[in-house]
């Protein structure tokens, strides 16, 4: 029973907690409400119309545009169960997001990034240093930025290694994304040696301001004392240097900071370009054994040009000294990871490790493969948005749904009399339990409740119900095997609890396995799924069968009432039953229409119709008399329904066939 | 069953004293599956699923500076211009109500672009029209099929691993994919558009038909557990006990499922004219009650069929049809014969079996 209270009290404390600290209001709608946060189909919300503009100059295909909606959708599902619409209008992509939409919402998909990748000159800590020159001594390496041979802070250290496999997990599920600012409107990246780029603009190019004949993109030979000079006097934590925003050169050099503006860094020209890059994923690094570890990691694959690209830069990094032999992985002109290459790797697919923790590594995840979508978005109108499903529709659904339990109520009181009182308290209480949990997921998650997640929980009052019948019908099953209440409570349970594991592993299977592999409204679907599954079992478990234990104690039901839905008069069959040490019990017959004639106690089926071993009058038949009897009845039995006089009315004419096969 | 209750007839169900010869009568339902099956594909393939409009794209109207933004009006101005039409309305921004349909030609942009500008008392250049594109387009319908393909094969492997019987798991997708033909075919018979609610009410269908199954299915193991260690029953017997045992469970259970969603169907779609909600809960309504129909009437008797053909259950029905046999040959008591066919009662510890029952004497005497 401890169980019991804390699993309702608990998430209503968190709850409560939450309202109380976080409370919901119009300048904070992620906060915590009582309510539930409602879906765009029941609450409406913010219509977002976006312009896509292309970033290198092409033509924007219906494919690009397609492509493009799917990486809006998978941001917006990595931030929560929010259940968004996005649909194509002409060369428009519309946008359509539950509630107030965040201006973080907002820049989420509506800013795809420029990411590059450019080799690491030097780098030194954010503020404009005394020291002049390149050094690694005294940095407080940030978050995201690394610092190699630095001091021995946290984050400080992602390897890079070569690792084929990739994703192990499913999609990581991080917070929002706060994309940096950009405009990103400048031409697509060139690189000086990897010729994937079909503007094969190289590091010599006249329009490139390095003076010096670099001879390959980590010559520190780039480092103009111009360059040096604009390195040393940049300050990473002023505002306006971290706004980042496209327009920097790809073939030249780059001095800027990282994301979280705590290291500068002065780095080669672009080598990779964000479009090479097929996928980035976040997950659990699994080791060249194969097996898991319990670090987290973002694996990259690249396309056959990155491939060959990264393949070359990796491998003449590896060959250099530290920091040289980092590559930054540049979006939107600032850094936002700079792992070291210790090996070449040659075949597309890396890996970066380091100190991520699971939210870190999707967000990164999330940047990297949003980077390389050559497709900038321009937002046209924001608008608010009502519910497409009228409010009233909704209100007809849910008095229908109402009177629709109301039947249930009366169902399981007739079907269980006293009995059916425990189903009814127990869906009271897993529907508590359901609802703070929504709420409180709605809070932590941005779950939304939309109109098919609805119907999915009343779909679910149907599952839970479920397990509190095959249980009470179980116990039934054992008292009818004439056990008594308490002992067929225990077996009951045993049995039950069985199949209803069993029967809810496979609800469970599908609500995971669509959780994550599908999208949009079938994830929704999934999450109240596993959702309800989860509670179901748990109030089985942790509230219906303490609480029939209790009442198979007290003695309205232990004694079988007949309105307490447990009635031996109504579960065992009549007759003689021993029950063990030399003693018999009679159960007498029931008194209905058809309980003139005493039963046989294992009446089978196929046991002969009429078991009458007393006469009309009372007497006992002689076994002569009883056996002539039999064989009448028999005959009767044989000859059309008419002939069944004998027989008891109330059973069907298929007893005849199961003569048959006597 | 006049003059009796449910619980007594779930007593003698329980028992055997009455018992539906579900599992001897297969040919049977598998005659009316059938039928089912093939006119359900037939409606399929020639009416067709209609689409809803996130599936398809389809007209926008947007109509701007209105002074009222009652949905109502956008409701009844399309369809008076295209009879039958359900449109979706929302209102942006506060001035501007939007407007989307199914695709319709020219005229009938035109028409509903009059129809609306009247309606909301605007100018019809105020209505603008254009083309939306779906919400739910071919990569959220591949993913979603592929989620379930993968769902089915674990939920498949599961069963198959739990029950420790691959024919099993067989039966019941069999009997699970039937479910899904036959309430698609019911779908497409009524003519409703599909819409993404219609598709989430189908998933439903399937994890529901599963789970009844499962139930169903693991009363069957219970009943069949030691099935091979005695003579005096087959496993078709077995499980057909099973299934009588469990049937007031699964009237139970669908009857529980049922009333909230026939109450959403009946009162809230056909009564009070909730539009949205009824495409999800005829689904549901169908799929359910199908779906526990199949439990007992095509997953148990399919899987008799298909496990009476494991090596093992085929011999063991074989030697309990010819001990049964010789016992009738032999012309034994009529309890005798009672209780050698009495394969399909359920054994109540404590009862007496009659003298049938009693070791037999040797008949030379």
């Amino acid at each position: 029973m401890v169980f019991t209270i804390l699993s309702i009290v608990l998430p209503f404390i968190a709850l409560a907690a939450g309202v109380f600290l976080n409370g919901k209001s119009a300048d904070n709608p992620g906060g915590s409400s009582f309510a539930p946060g409602l879906a765009l189909d029941l609450q409406g919300g913010t219509q977002i119309i976006l312009t896509p503009t292309s970033t290198d100059g092409s033509e924007i295909t219906p494919e690009a545009i397609d492509e493009s909606i799917n990486v809006i959708r998978q941001r917006i599902d990595s931030s929560g169960v929010a259940e968004a619409e996005i649909a194509a209008q002409g060369n428009n992509v519309v946008v359509g997001i539950p509630g107030e939409a965040s201006q973080e919402t907002i820049d989420l998909v509506s800013q795809p990034a420029q990411m590059r990748f450019r080799p690491v000159l030097t780098y030194d800590v954010g503020v404009p240093a005394a020291a002049p020159e390149p050094t690694d001594t005294g940095t407080e390496a940030p978050a995201e930025g690394d610092g190699e041979g630095a001091t021995g802070e946290p984050s400080a250290e992602p390897s890079e290694e070569s690792s084929p496999d990739t994703s192990p997990g499913g999609k990581a599920r991080g917070q929002a994304v706060t994309a940096p600012r950009t405009t990103a409107t400048d031409d697509e990246a060139a690189t000086d040696e990897a010729s994937q780029e079909p503007t094969q603009e190289s590091s010599e190019a006249p329009a490139t301001p390095a003076p010096t004949e670099a001879t390959d993109p980590s010559d520190l030979a780039q480092i103009t004392p111009e360059l040096q000079e604009q390195f040393t006097n940049l300050d990473c934590t002023q505002p306006e240097n971290l706004v980042g925003g496209g327009g920097d050169d790809p073939a030249a050099p780059l001095v800027t900071c990282s994301q979280d503006g705590s290291l500068k860094w002065i780095l080669g020209p672009v080598e990779i370009d964000g479009t090479d890059l097929t996928t980035a994923s976040s997950g659990l690094r699994v080791t060249a054994q194969g097996v898991t570890t319990n670090e987290w990691a973002v694996n990259l694959n690249f396309d056959s040009q990155g491939t060959t690209a990264f393949r070359q830069t990796t491998t003449r990094l590896s060959t250099l000294e530290s920091p040289r032999n980092q590559f930054a992985i540049v979006l939107d002109g600032l850094v936002v990871s700079a792992p070291s290459v210790s090996t070449p790797i040659p075949n597309g697919q890396a890996e970066i490790s380091g100190s991520f923790t699971r939210d870190s590594a999707a967000v990164l995840a999330n940047q990297l493969s949003f980077g390389s979508l050559p497709i900038a978005f321009e937002v046209q109108s924001q608008e608010q948005i009502s519910a497409t499903l009228g409010s009233e529709q909704l209100r007809n659904g849910l008095i229908a749904g109402l009177i629709g339990l109301a039947l249930v109520v009366v169902y399981s009181l007739f079907q269980y009399r006293s009995l059916g009182m425990l189903t009814v308290a127990s869906l009271v209480w897993a529907g508590l339990i359901t609802y703070v949990s929504i709420a409180l997921l709605s809070w932590l998650m941005g779950y939304r409740l939309s109109l098919a997640g609805v119907a999915g929980l009343i779909v679910a009052i149907g599952f839970t119900a479920d397990s509190f019948i095959v249980y009470f019908e179980r116990i039934r099953d054992e008292m009818r095997d004439g056990r008594s209440l308490a002992y067929a409570v225990e077996r009951g349970w045993r049995r039950a609890r069985r199949t209803v594991l069993a029967a809810k592993s496979v609800n469970l299977i599908s609500a995971v396995i669509l959780y994550f592999l599908a999208v949009g409204g079938v994830q929704g679907f999934a999450f109240t799924l596993g959702l309800t599954t989860v509670i179901d079992v748990a109030v089985v478990f942790w509230f219906t069968h303490p609480a029939m234990q209790l009442i198979a104690k007290i003695p309205f039901f232990r004694d079988g009432h007949s309105w307490s839905g447990l009635s031996p008069e109504r579960l065992r069959a009549a007759g003689v039953r021993y029950v063990g040490a030399g003693r018999v019990a009679t159960q007498p017959a029931v008194a209905t229409s058809e309980s003139a004639e005493p039963e046989m106690a294992f009446a089978g089926a196929a046991a002969t119709p009429t078991e009458s071993r007393a006469d009309a009058s009372g007497r006992r038949m002689t076994i002569a008399e009883r056996r002539a009897a039999e064989r009448k009845a028999a005959a009767a039995a044989e000859t059309p329904p008419g002939g069944q006089t004998s027989v008891d009315e109330s059973q069907h004419a298929d007893r005849g066939e199961n003569e048959e096969s006597r | 069953m006049a003059g009796m209750t449910f619980a007594q007839w779930g007593n003698d169900l329980y028992t055997g004293r009455r018992s539906y010869p579900v599992v001897a009568k297969r040919r049977t339902w598998f005659t009316i599956v059938a039928i089912f099956g093939l006119a359900s594909v037939a409606v399929l393939g020639i009416k067709g699923l209609t689409l809803g409009i996130d599936f398809r794209g389809g007209s926008e109207f947007t109509v701007e500076g209105v002074t009222t933004t009652q949905q109502d009006a956008a409701v009844t101005a399309v369809q008076s211009a295209v009879p039958g039409e359900e449109p979706r309305v929302a209102v942006v921004g506060g001035s501007a109500v939007r407007v989307q349909t199914t695709q319709l030609d020219a005229q009938e942009v035109e028409d509903v672009s009059l129809a609306l500008a009247e309606a909301y008392d605007v100018e019809r250049a105020d209505v603008a029209t254009s083309f939306v594109g779906p919400t739910w387009g071919a990569g959220v319908s591949m993913r979603a099929l592929w989620g379930v393909v993968v769902f089915v094969l674990a939920a498949a492997a599961f069963m198959a691993i739990y029950f420790r019987a691959w024919r099993m798991s067989v039966a019941a997708i069999v009997a699970m994919l039937s479910d899904l033909v036959i309430s698609a075919g019911v779908y497409a018979a009524v003519g409703w558009e599909v819409t993404p609610s219609t598709i989430i009410g189908f998933l439903t269908i399937l994890g529901f038909s599963l789970y009844d199954k499962m139930v169903v299915f693991d009363k069957v193991r219970e009943n069949t557990q030691d099935v091979l260690s005695q003579t005096r029953s087959t496993y078709g017997e077995r499980a057909n006990l099973a299934v009588n045992q469990t049937l007031v469970r699964s009237i139970n259970t669908s009857v529980v499922a049922l009333l909230p969603v026939a109450g959403i169907l009946f009162v809230g779609a056909l009564w009070l004219g909730a539009g949205t909600l009824r495409d999800l809960s005829l689904s549901l309504f169908v799929g359910i009650a199908v779906g526990a129909a199949s439990s007992i009437f095509l997953a148990t008797p399919l899987d008799v069929l298909l496990r009476g053909k494991e090596p093992k259950i085929a011999q063991h029905t074989a030697a309990v049809l010819a001990e049964r046999e010789r016992v009738a040959a032999e012309g034994g008591h009529d309890a005798e014969l009672a209780a050698a066919a009495a394969g399909t009662s359920q054994l109540i510890p404590g009862h007496h079996l009659g003298h049938g029952a009693q070791p037999r004497r040797k008949r030379a005497r």
